[in-house]
């Protein structure tokens, strides 16, 4: 029914009769018929545009779409301004490939060109690629980076993300190292656990910061204790955060990496999202994935091409350090835009107002008994403890899913929330209010 | 032209969010950064303009013949798009309960019921972010399988030389190490070579098939029967499958596990560079490892999965990516995308035929849905290299082929028109190539400052590689 063929039947036939074939099948002679499928695909048939829209929609429809969201863990609401959409929506952003020949690929090549100017900014970093895939895999490739053959180790803070502590576990469990988790200690990294762990075996300490917990970290600390054993210090950000507490470049991290959704990316059931990863000049050479550089061409003019080409798979092989190819190019885009668009105002204003409205509810929350777990400080996200039990907590975040609210994500006996800028003085209030009826018994 | 840093005006800025309406809150001084980063100010029709001055500067589908080699460059419907912008796909959290998300799952399950039939398997995942992401999960797959049985000493796999770079690399990221065999003189698989290679070490063989240079592997079920009885399995990198795809399925030529580009040959756009969709399908013993969470039948996420290999990303995949995939096989069908494989290969077929007279071609007889050009004689004795050719088509408006791949042939252009194009399109721009050909050959001068017409000409990339400039460090 639907398809996107321009040619019609009696072209077909011109084109079969002009390389000798009388029939479609044909084309096939040297796919053996014991093989092929003798039978229709068991897919249903082809659908008219008009037909799609409506089966597509009413799929959309049985999702529920929250008014106000308090939960973040890894994805996380924010303001996307409307430039944001209009430029990444541009057919030729959207349906160009990876930009191998410059010549025809200014555009591309200039905007991840700027990326990556903006990601060195953010992350007080020197050179950034052109990104990968997520937070997770940024956070997985970084650990690979910094592998030797002295160094196979690599520490990881319980602390971090769970998803992205599994995703690390896989790719080094793939490549035959080791993982071992610093453990936490009040919902921060333990630090001295960190320096007993750490040795001259260890490759690289992984911290993200803020943490899983919204605890933001020791980072400068962990970073000493990391590089005086001579591993190397991989820190995961929140780009938000980013705008207000000490970057990675002045923590001495030797790799920067994050998951760049925050900035311009909906959040769209989990991705896709955008990883970004920044590191020291000394590492730049192991940096994975597409590298954009300034050059000049035949007549002197600034040109931008791909460019540190002989890490990659496609010239090394074997010999290359990954085996990332695509990247998340206009996922990048999006967060060029939405650094430009924003400015470095908007940006620490996102930062001042995700922080401002989390630090209110949790004021909100403690006086109505639902007191924060940990003590240390914390930027748009936190852990409070129910004054009650686990079936409990999920009968109130139901209660504020029948609200309209999409609460906290219910975790160990407590609840970790997170407010952005999008949330109103308004909304928190009548979350307090809710919480405090559910628990006088008022509402169910 | 001005970088977005050159043209940022101190002081400028766009109004965005409205004033906090609580009281700001305080850190600790010394957790916070020295100053603010330093970005660039802009009003919006600045932005405006910018994005759209570097729109002018690049080159989509949308724009004219792509026909980028092992790549697939079809059309991308713009229905696609429409879908995956609707605020009930956009606007849901990964981990909202699943009882608020059913419509996504049921996306995920419908997608993989869909492409599990395409490809003969039992079972998918869709985290895989890209192509060379769905290798790394294949491959950890087949290194599961052979650990869980406690057989440790399956170390290597097996890649032809004609296969993609990824492959190759994906193996090392796994821990194995690589033999690489030489294709026969017809560009397949030699199975004489591949018997030698295998024995009680092998894990495994990545293969693509039709290749890359758009050839049919026809021994595949001998192939697949070498590597099984070492007690080896299969990979399909499903980069090429558009050819095939309704025709012949990787599960019934004996593949194990597969990875398919849905950014490939399920027409979602690939957006400069991404995001795409490395989907993996596999058959059911190797079920268990797949990542975690799964998507059950019933529509819900099993994280209940003792021997999978973990995760290789956050949540479940590039979920937009997928729906503009299923939104894709919804609108061509059972029949349609059968059809779409044929006519990608009677295109590959008809815009060979018409260039075969004046370029040299590898392939003998029919090719796939991609055929492959050497320049090697051209480069040797008249000084016009496939680099010529491909800078000189982009004057003429065209992207250029795929070139200098596959490594096995002297100044390769790998060419894949791909079904979307017409008989006219086909017909225009085999003129246009035939024409560069013969203006190349007649005057290699004419072709060595190739493109005139494009922003910048032949950038230094020795330079740039040598002397990396990687961000923009004057002062704004």
């Amino acid at each position: 029914m639907g398809n996107y063929l321009p040619s019609t039947k009696a072209q077909q036939q011109e084109m079969l009769e002009a390389i000798g074939l009388s029939s479609l099948d044909g084309l096939y002679a040297d796919i053996p018929q014991s093989i092929r499928l003798s039978r229709p695909l068991n897919i249903p048939g082809g659908k008219a545009e008009l037909e799609v829209l409506r089966t597509m929609k009413s799929l959309a429809n049985k999702n529920k779409t929250f008014g106000t969201i308090f939960r973040g863990a890894g994805a996380y609401r924010h303001y996307i301004p409307s430039i944001v959409k209009s430029v990444v929506s541009k057919e030729v952003f959207v349906t160009a490939y990876t930009p191998y020949q410059a010549e025809i690929s200014q555009g591309l090549l200039q905007s991840i060109f700027e990326y990556q100017t903006m990601v060195c900014e953010l992350t007080g970093m020197d050179v950034s690629n052109a990104s990968v895939y997520d937070g997770a895999t940024a956070a997985a490739e970084a650990v690979s980076m910094c592998r030797s053959n002295k160094r196979k180790k690599a520490l990881v803070s319980a602390t971090a993300h769970p998803d992205v502590i599994e995703t690390i576990k896989a790719y080094c469990w793939a490549a035959g190292t080791d993982v071992e988790l610093i453990p936490e200690l009040g919902g921060a990294t333990d630090l001295s656990a960190l320096e007993a762990l750490v040795d001259e075996s260890v490759s690289c300490v992984y911290l993200q910061q803020p943490n899983y917990f919204g605890v933001i970290e020791g980072a400068e600390n962990a970073s000493k204790i990391a590089h005086e054993k001579g591993a190397k210090f991989i820190m995961g950000i929140n780009p938000i955060a980013a705008a207000i507490l000490k970057t990675p470049g002045e923590c001495n991290a030797d790799i920067a990496v994050g998951e760049g959704q925050p900035l311009g990316l909906p959040l769209s059931f989990g991705g896709p999202y955008l990883g970004f990863m920044a590191s020291t000049n000394e590492l730049m050479r192991k940096l994975p994935g597409r590298i954009v550089g300034e050059a000049k061409d035949r007549n002197g003019r600034r040109a931008f091409v791909l460019t540190l080409q002989a890490r990659e798979q496609h010239i090394r092989r074997e010999k290359a350090g990954s085996n990332v190819c695509s990247n998340q190019a206009l996922c990048a885009m999006a967060a060029s835009v939405y650094m430009s668009a924003m400015g470095p105002s908007g940006l620490c204003g996102a930062a001042g107002q995700s922080m401002a409205k989390a630090h209110y509810l949790a004021g909100g929350l403690e006086k109505i008994g639902h007191k924060r777990k940990h003590s240390g400080e914390f930027f748009h996200e936190f852990v409070t403890v129910a004054p009650y039990g686990e079936e409990k907590i999920s009968q109130m975040l139901q209660m504020l899913e029948a609200n309209g609210i999409l609460g906290g994500l219910q975790l160990n006996g407590g609840v970790l929330w997170c407010c952005t800028e999008i949330n109103t003085k308004e909304e928190m209030d009548f979350l307090v209010s809710l919480i405090k009826q559910f628990d006088e018994g008022g509402v169910a | 032209m001005k970088l977005l840093f050159e043209k940022s005006i101190s002081g400028r800025c766009a109004s965005i969010l409205p004033k906090c309406d609580v009281p700001m809150a305080a850190i600790d001084s010394s957790l916070k950064r020295g100053s603010a980063p330093h970005l660039p100010e802009l009003s919006e029709i600045d932005l405006s303009r910018h994005y759209s001055e570097l729109e002018r500067r690049a080159f989509g589908v949308n724009n004219g013949f792509y026909p980028l080699g092992s790549c697939t460059m079809k059309y991308n419907p713009r229905i696609n798009e429409e879908i995956a912008s609707l605020p009930g796909f956009t606007d849901i959290h990964p981990l909202q309960p699943e009882s608020t998300a059913k419509g996504c799952l049921e996306v995920l399950a419908l997608a993989e019921r869909y492409l599990c039939e395409i490809t003969g398997m039992d079972a998918m995942t869709f985290q895989p972010a890209a192509g060379a992401h769905g290798e790394l999960a294949g491959v950890m797959l087949i290194k599961k399988y052979h650990e869980a049985r406690g057989d440790y000493k399956r170390c290597k796999i097996i890649v032809p030389d004609s296969a993609h770079g990824t492959n190759p690399a994906t193996a090392v990221m796994c821990g194995m190490s690589v033999i690489n065999i030489s294709s026969g003189p017809d560009g397949r698989v030699d199975l004489e070579k591949l018997r030698s290679a295998v024995g009680g070490d092998t894990a495994g063989l990545m293969l693509t098939n039709p290749n890359t240079l758009g050839i049919f592997e026809k021994d595949i079920l001998e192939i697949t029967k070498i590597v099984h009885e070492s007690g080896g399995l299969v990979y399909y990198d499903g980069a090429n499958l558009n050819a095939v795809m309704g025709v012949v399925r990787p599960g019934d030529m004996g593949f194990d596990c597969v990875h398919l580009n849905l950014h490939k040959t399920f027409a979602t756009p690939h957006g400069g560079g991404g995001p795409g969709s490395g989907a993996v399908a596999c058959k059911s013993f190797l079920e268990p490892y797949l990542p975690s969470p799964i998507v059950s039948k019933g529509g819900k996420l099993n994280y209940s999965r003792p021997e999978t290999i973990g995760k290789v990303k956050m949540f479940y995949g590039n979920f937009l990516v997928i729906l503009k995939a299923l939104t894709y096989i919804m609108s061509l069908g059972s029949e349609g995308v059968v059809e779409s494989a044929k006519l990608a290969v009677l295109n590959a077929n008809y815009f060979m035929s018409r260039l075969s007279g004046a370029y040299s071609i590898i392939n003998k007889g029919l090719c796939m849905h991609e055929f492959v050009i050497t320049m090697g004689k051209e480069a040797k004795e008249s000084h016009v290299s496939a680099l010529d050719i491909a800078k000189a088509l982009i004057d003429k408006g065209s992207h250029p082929p795929t070139i200098y791949f596959p490594l096995i042939v002297a100044e390769a252009m790998m060419v894949e028109p791909t079904e979307t194009e017409s008989k006219e399109a086909l017909d225009q721009a085999s003129d246009m190539y035939i024409d560069v050909y013969k203006s190349a050959m007649s005057n290699p001068e004419s072709v060595h400052n190739a493109p005139a017409l494009a922003p910048v000409c032949r950038p230094d990339e020795v330079g740039a590689a040598r002397s990396p400039i990687l961000k923009y460090t004057g002062k704004w």
